[in-house]
């Protein structure tokens, strides 16, 4: 059997009826995206057993539900953060983080304690109580509370939707990690594009209890026929390879399949380290000729791939392909209009703003 | 004076027993009421709390017929050799268990459903078992309402007197207990002796009542009230 997580659920909710088919890699963070109420949460739920479910459900080659057996929550091999910590209030963070794992056979346990600990540096607080901590330690715990049942699947539903600022820039690094370092499957639930763009490998939209879509990031997030593209924070993401600093603007080239971008140097990352770039639709402009002389650096060719216009906004979405990667510029009808833009025409890209998001 | 021990003692003994069994009654009980959406759920909470509400006579009453010779329970009892229960010990450890289980349902019952739904089902996904979870995690969770349970069905074994008169009689030793102790001094006019008993419950019902609160108020700011 190939490796691959099939997951094929309904339920039937007051709101909504849940339908899922989905086939989600073996690895690498599936986000699910969408609104309020959209049926991700239970989604996620169902996929626990948290929630009773009609269908499949199979994780790499296990099958945890069928027509013919249904195995409880305490018997799938998964791992659960929830929205808020739920740590157990009378238990010490050590002992909170040794729950899960004493109950598992010594020879299922592939992360120790130990480990755990140093990967979301709780080294200072195992001996306090969970409501001496602030909420992003008290959701850091959580995470290495789930990661030391060694589980087949991790699941995280909106881990950091609860917490300020701060402590989402404070755990993020620290999820990021964990996708780099940890063959673990995630499946992620969120409804922050800042969230997506800087974990999802894989990404499954949905609304109203149904999926919209799903494929690699790289690939739905510049469909101009999803309400991904609609939003005002509408991008893509590229992957990129650094290949040289420029000391003395503080500033890097980064490669990737199309040609190089200038990125403000990010710490820590020698040439040859590969990093996340986002591209926001708003911070792309069009220009039919090259134009060196202006402030924007970065100016590519590309070829216009798709248009769609929006009366209502005034706004239009225009997908541009370079070579392999797709690019989404946002500008207004006029301009459009103005520039006679139509589809296979060549043109060049500015692009004002890239962000490194990993 | 040795009447008085022997009062004092029996009315100790009884409670005790009373208040061990309630717990080991209760706490399945309770944990089936506050979690169950069965539709026996609410009469099963109803019955619980009618000793709430009925006079211990009416209790007394249907529990004499019952336990009685002619009465099933009393034709069971008989018919393993026990004899009846009625004027005996034994007979009274039923009747107040009867009588305070709503003192110790209750307590539990609030206790177990202030436990959050997410803590059992955090626990579900670390892998604990329906049993684990009961016992790792509702029942610590749940202690400040042991406290109180324990605490009030014992003082409220205590403070019994009409379903022990009709249960138990008045024979020295065997059923005489505290209340029904005080009632035949005033009866027989020993005041003096009324007093010395009944100011010791008195001080007694309060430092427990007390000590509960502080406990209570200590363990958790929102802790359940008795």
């Amino acid at each position: 059997m190939t490796q691959a997580i099939r997951i094929s659920l309904n339920a039937q909710r007051d709101q909504f009826t849940l339908e899922a088919d989905l086939t989600l890699p073996a690895r690498g963070i599936t986000v699910i995206f969408g609104p309020s109420g959209c049926g991700k949460t239970t989604l996620l739920r169902c996929v626990a057993g948290l929630q009773p479910a009609t269908g499949e459900l199979d994780v790499n080659g296990d099958c945890w539900q069928s027509d013919h057996q249904v195995l409880a929550v305490h018997e799938r091999p998964l791992a659960y953060v929830f929205q808020e910590a739920s740590l157990f209030p009378h238990l010490s963070v050590q002992k909170n983080l040794l729950y899960g794992f004493v109950r598992i056979a010594p020879e299922h346990r592939q992360i120790q304690p130990d480990q755990a600990i140093q990967w979301l540096g709780l080294e200072h607080l195992l001996n306090r109580k969970p409501d001496q901590l602030s909420g992003g330690e008290r959701q850091r715990v959580a995470i290495a509370r789930a990661l030391l049942t060694s589980p087949r699947l991790l699941l995280m539903d909106e881990p950091l939707s609860a917490l300020d600022q701060a402590s989402k820039r404070d755990i993020l690094p620290y999820l990021q990690r964990l996708h780099d370092e940890l063959a673990i499957p995630v499946i992620y639930v969120t409804h922050s594009l800042d969230e997506l763009a800087r974990l999802a490998d894989y990404l499954v939209l949905m609304d109203a209890g149904r999926v919209l879509a799903q494929g690699p990031l790289q690939e739905v997030m510049p469909r101009l026929d999803l309400p991904l593209s609609r939003d005002e924070d509408a991008s893509v993401i590229v992957t990129a390879v650094i290949r040289e600093h420029d000391t003395r603007w503080h500033l890097s080239r980064s490669e990737f399949d199309s040609g190089s971008l200038w990125v403000r140097t990010p710490p820590a990352t020698p040439p040859g380290s590969t990093i996340r770039l986002r591209i926001l639709a708003r911070d792309v402009s069009i220009a039919l000729a090259h134009h060196p002389d202006q402030s924007i650096q970065n100016l590519l060719p590309a070829t216009i791939s798709e248009l769609s216009g929006n009366d209502h906004s005034g706004m239009a979405m225009v997908r541009l392909q370079l070579n392999e990667t797709p690019l989404l510029a946002r500008l207004t009808n006029r301009a459009v209009d103005l520039l006679g833009l139509e589809v296979g025409q060549s043109v060049w890209v500015q692009i004002k703003a890239v962000a490194i998001v990993e | 004076m040795n009447e008085h021990w022997q009062a004092i003692w029996l009315t100790l003994k009884l409670a005790g027993t009373t208040t061990a069994l309630l717990l080991l009654l209760a706490t399945p009980l309770a944990w089936w009421l506050a979690r169950s959406r069965h539709w026996l759920s609410q009469p099963v909470a109803a019955i619980v709390s009618m000793p709430l509400v009925l006079p211990p006579t009416v209790l007394g009453f249907y529990l004499l017929l019952l336990l009685g010779p002619d009465g099933p329970v009393g034709a069971l009892t008989q018919t393993l050799g026990l004899g009846t229960l009625p004027f005996t010990f034994g007979g009274l450890v039923v009747a107040s268990v009867i009588y305070s289980l709503p003192f110790a349902v209750q307590p539990l019952q609030n206790a177990f459903a202030a436990v959050p739904s997410r803590m059992l089902e955090v626990a579900a996904t670390l892998r604990a078992s329906p049993r684990d979870r009961f016992l790792s995690i509702a029942l610590p969770l749940a202690r400040p309402g042991f406290l109180t349970a324990a605490v009030l069905s014992f003082a409220h074994t205590v403070g019994e007197f009409g379903v022990v008169l009709m249960i138990g009689g008045n024979i020295p030793g065997e059923t005489k207990v505290l209340s029904v102790a005080i009632y035949d001094h005033v009866e027989t006019l020993e005041y003096a002796n009324a007093h010395w008993l009944s100011a010791g419950l008195v001080g007694f019902s309060f430092a427990v009542l007390l000590s509960l609160y502080l406990i209570n108020g200590r363990v958790n700011g929102s802790a359940v009230r008795p």
